[in-house]
């Protein structure tokens, strides 16, 4: 209980650093400690898998593309110095608190529709009322895997694993298209 | 009001999250990071669908023992499995989209020479 408040205090403070840190090679290394600290709450929330699969794809793969793309890119955020003036300077300055409001109130309504939930780990939750009892009844006998997570992804949710696996073919080729270099004579 | 606290304020957190990556996003000029508010925003999703699978003193989704379960395992023993798997999708989608936006993002750098949206606005007005 502790435990899992300290780390989504270190979580969020992670997160505000990699945001506001000038140095891009900077917040995405805090963004890497941000996604394992993501990791070690999941296994308290006993998602070993998910805890497994973005430490090795949220912390290793994301940071290594960041990095990547910095090191062909530049390291360091530009001065938020707007090139085009404006002949009212307070309206620039009111302007630059908008996206401030529009933050504060979604976060305001996310939090109104969080009082119709039910409280975190709640046992009779309907998230957890309604199919899920089968899988864990079902998923040894059916599919022999002692691994529900790995029965549903494998086995009765084999079609979203299609799914993803196209998207990434997808984005592979996109990224290929896009850097793809043309050398014109 | 206490009670509505204490049972809530996981989901205020992740919230919070999920607004520091939405405010990245639509504050911010360079485009890079506006790509790391978009994964903290994917995160802060993916920690809510989590913990929404978390039942009071239940264990990881993976069989105790065969003997001791035999062939009905009681569900209230495990957590939710079903939101570990879409998230596991989700987090594996999340990285292909990270991808594809920081291919267009070099590409943008290489058309302009900058990654500050402001500036890119600025040369595009210029051009024309």
């Amino acid at each position: 209980m502790v435990i899992d408040f300290i780390l989504l205090f270190f979580v969020v403070v992670c997160a505000v650093a990699s945001v506001s840190m000038k140095d891009l090679l900077g917040s995405v290394m805090i963004l890497g400690a941000y996604s394992l600290l993501m990791a070690l709450l999941w296994t308290r929330y006993n998602s070993v898998d998910v805890a497994f699969t973005e430490a090795a794809v949220g912390a290793g793969i994301t940071t290594v593309l960041l990095i990547a793309a910095l090191s062909r890119t530049f390291r360091h955020e530009e001065d938020p110095e707007k090139p085009g003036q404006s002949i009212f300077p307070w309206l620039t300055r009111i302007a630059r608190l908008i996206p401030l409001g529009v933050v504060m109130l979604t976060g305001a309504v996310l939090i109104y529709g969080t009082l119709d939930m039910p409280n975190f780990s709640d046992p009779a939750a309907p998230a957890n009322l309604h199919v899920a009892p089968y899988y864990i009844e079902k998923s040894v006998p059916e599919t022999g895997s002692i691994n529900f997570v790995t029965a549903i992804l494998a086995s009765y949710r084999g079609y979203d694993t299609l799914g993803e696996v196209t998207v990434i073919f997808t984005a592979g080729i996109c990224v290929l298209i896009l850097l793809r270099r043309r050398f014109h004579g | 009001m206490i009670e509505i606290i204490a049972g809530k304020y996981n989901y205020w957190i992740y919230i919070s999250l999920m607004m520091i990556g939405f405010y990245a996003m639509i504050a911010k000029g360079n485009l890079i990071k506006k790509i790391v508010g978009l994964n903290i925003f994917q995160t802060a999703v993916f920690l809510f669908y989590i913990s929404m699978a978390v039942r009071e003193g239940s264990t990881a989704p993976i069989l105790l023992s065969r003997a001791h379960g035999a062939l009905t395992p009681e569900t209230a023993t495990y957590t939710n499995p079903l939101p570990h798997v879409l998230i596991l999708t989700a987090i594996v989608v999340g990285v292909s989209v990270t991808a594809v936006a920081l291919a267009l993002a070099i590409k943008i750098y290489r058309a302009y020479g900058t990654l500050d949206e402001y500036r890119i606005a600025k040369l595009e007005q210029d051009a024309e």
